[in-house]
């Protein structure tokens, strides 16, 4: 053997050597988020590491490695589709099916007139009825929703933000009226309001107004609903909007730190809301940067907790996290390669530690998703879970020179943006400036741009293409279905007691304007059949509306 | 042909889905046209005023909620009643392929979906916006 191959040498001298001795191809090696990465990782790259307090075993502050000790050996991650299109049966039929086919906790997708504080029959609301998601004017909608579907025995995660606190008091409601306490309901609000602002889009109400409807809510679940996950600080939609790996981690974290603050503010101790905190993470698809950021992220979340807020609960530095696959992933182009894409993400996010996981279904860029695309996505998940081993060992890419160089520039790189936000006066006045908003265009338009260029390559749209249209049959909603819940709506509002129902809203009035906690009264208007938009309308005239300040 | 193309982005309804429209828009200015970009939750209404304030050459509409049936045509309609005949417009988003054939009776000129380049959308533009005018 070659003497001077077993002599051990630095990196320095490593890559010329390497390089020299093949040719590279001429490719771009960046990640997708146009990270430069090397050819290779050795031990030098991890020089200065502690196992204890960069890594720590799982369970283990700082929680790099997963927050519970066994992990999947000790219970398998939630797997829980995002579900909800038409009217409230479409919905709860779909649910049932999941349910059947051995979905473990659902989430309930609403459309956009729900999402933007509108009753299906506001002129703002036509042609959208039931399109994104299922209607929901009234609790009879989410009674009908969860029709058969005991709420003590499943747990649910809604998707909203601006009216969050209504769709509790809807959810809350609809299980007293099954007979299931408030103690006895577990599940989760999206509820984080930042992220609409520099994302996602779906807001009602200006900053200040909407984290004081963040922080009622925080404070009533710490009393009342115990179990239930009071804010889901999402990347996810961050992403979507263009964002890199980077960005997504940094601008989710700082969200969170901003609505720790926001509790902090009103006077409550950080112990009793910081547990119920969790977060959303997309899992896109470079397999290792991802995992990176989750690792990253846990590391960050639990230093800042206990480092800089004093929190003294171990539950208030653990990151719990929900993950979904990549939607700005996926091509309309040979919509079956889909399925693959779905699938390496879903590995991503399981390497790196979530606790639940949506898969998208084939179709999803298309539509929403047909029976038979939703089930291919949760076999998926499945075949993750229960064919591949993969959930057999803890943290399976702990120790790998690249995913801990990586994890650790991250953090790294999260931190200047933390400090670039700091300087800017915080998340809200960063949002304010458009400052998240430019940075995520950028990301954006660069990415389009490298892949209109063939830099970055995606398999059936600017490479492999073979033409033609999609072969794939979508959901198609039912344009009659807005009518039929208008009706339904007139209905409510004949059958009705006004009187009830307008005294409710003249106390929601009284509390939005004065400083009490709004959702005792929002529960009240929820028992009174006060419809979403009612309720949104009457908190407006006192917290007004925002306007964004477009940037491209 | 003379002067810049004028061009309206526009976010018709309650989609807050801003990613595709900001990228055209900024591919659009970069290739010389006049981008005025309406931003979110604009009505029909307010989407066919803009048109005729501006003066638009084309009217590009990114709808990715499934309320594209809709909307869309709504604007192509108004702009009609307002005899605003020589406007192109263009839609975009997921918009599955059978409802495309519909949206051009309803005087939509083209439809984008997913994986289209700004390259082809500057380009089809650009030829026509010069077909119209000759």
């Amino acid at each position: 053997m070659d003497e001077d191959r077993q002599k051990p040498r630095d990196k320095d001298q490593w890559l010329p050597a390497a390089t020299a001795a093949g040719t590279v191809r001429d490719a771009d090696f960046t990640t997708v988020s146009s990270a430069e990465v090397e050819a290779l990782y050795r031990p030098s790259d991890l020089a200065g590491h502690d196992y204890d307090r960069d890594l720590g075993d799982p369970g283990d502050y700082p929680y790099t490695r997963g927050i519970h000790p066994m992990m999947y050996r000790g219970r398998l991650w939630t797997m829980r589709q995002f579900a909800g299109f038409g009217e409230a049966e479409d919905t709860n039929q779909r649910f049932r099916f999941l349910l059947e086919q051995g979905q473990t906790g659902l989430s309930l997708a609403l459309d956009l007139p729900t999402l933007m504080g509108y009753d299906s029959d506001d002129l703002r609301s036509e042609g959208e009825v039931g399109r994104c998601g299922v209607a929901m004017d009234s609790v009879l909608d989410m009674e009908r929703v969860f029709e058969g579907i005991p709420l003590d025995r499943v747990t649910t995660s809604m998707t909203t933000n601006a009216p969050a606190a209504i769709l509790l008091a809807f959810y809350l409601v609809a299980a007293e009226r099954q007979g299931v306490g408030f103690d006895q309901v577990g599940g989760t609000i999206q509820n984080d309001i930042l992220k609409e602002y520099i994302a996602q889009n779906t807001y009602i109400f200006p900053p200040e107004p909407s984290l004081r409807l963040i922080t009622d809510i925080f404070a009533f679940c710490a009393d009342h609903v115990p179990r239930w996950n009071t804010i889901s600080i999402s990347g996810y939609h961050i992403r979507e909007a263009g964002a890199t790996a980077v960005q997504e981690l940094a601008f989710t974290l700082a969200n969170g730190f901003a609505y720790v603050d926001a509790g902090l503010e009103v006077g409550l101790d950080v112990d009793v809301f910081a547990p119920r905190l969790s977060f959303f993470f997309n899992a896109h698809i470079d397999l290792f940067e991802e995992v990176a950021k989750y690792r990253a992220a846990r590391r960050i979340w639990a230093r800042h907790m206990r480092e800089r807020y004093g929190a003294k609960d171990q539950r208030s530095w653990l990151m719990r996290f929900h993950t979904q696959t990549a939607g700005c992933s996926l091509t309309a182009q040979q919509p079956d390669n889909n399925i693959v894409r779905t699938a390496i993400e879903a590995l991503a996010s399981i390497l790196g530690g979530t606790q639940s996981l949506h898969t998208n279904s084939l179709d999803e860029v298309l539509a929403l998703p047909t029976e038979r695309a939703v089930e291919i996505a949760l076999r998926t998940q499945q075949v993750l879970a229960y064919e591949t081993g993969v959930a057999n060992v803890v943290d399976p890419l702990g120790g790998s020179y690249y995913v801990e160089a990586l994890t650790d520039r991250m953090e790294e790189e999260a931190e200047e943006y933390f400090r670039k936000i700091d300087a800017l006066g915080g998340v809200v006045a960063a949002i304010d400036k458009s400052f998240f908003q430019k940075e995520i265009a950028e990301a954006s338009f660069r990415y389009q741009m490298q892949v209109e260029r063939g830099d970055k390559v995606v398999v059936g749209v600017n490479k492999f293409a073979t033409g033609g249209p999609p072969r794939v049959e979508t959901l198609r909603i039912d344009p009659a279905l807005e009518a039929r819940q208008v009706e339904r709506l007139r209905e409510l509002r004949v059958g009705r007691d006004q009187a009830a129902a307008d005294k409710a809203l003249s106390d929601l009035l009284a509390a939005c304007t004065g400083g009490e906690n709004v959702m005792p009264v929002l529960l009240d208007c929820a028992r009174a059949f006060c419809t979403l938009g009612e309720m949104v309308a009457t908190m407006k005239t006192v917290f007004g509306v925002y306007r964004e300040t477009p940037v491209f | 042909m003379t002067g810049k193309i004028r061009v309206v982005v526009a976010k018709p309804g309650l989609d807050g889905h801003d990613r595709g429209a900001k990228v055209i828009a900024r591919a659009l200015r970069d290739a010389g046209m006049e981008v005025i970009y309406t931003g979110l939750h604009q009505t029909a209404e307010q989407i066919v005023e803009t048109a005729i304030q501006e003066d638009a050459d084309v009217v590009g509409l990114s709808v990715l909620s499934g309320a594209h049936m809709t909307l869309v045509p709504k604007v192509a309609r108004l702009l009609r009643e307002q005899g605003v005949e020589d406007v192109l417009v263009l839609a975009g988003g997921t918009i599955p392929e059978e409802d495309h054939e519909e949206l051009k009776r309803e005087g939509v000129l083209a439809v984008f979906t997913p994986g289209a380049t700004t390259t082809d959308i500057v380009a089809f533009i650009k030829s026509s916006v010069a077909g119209a005018a000759a």
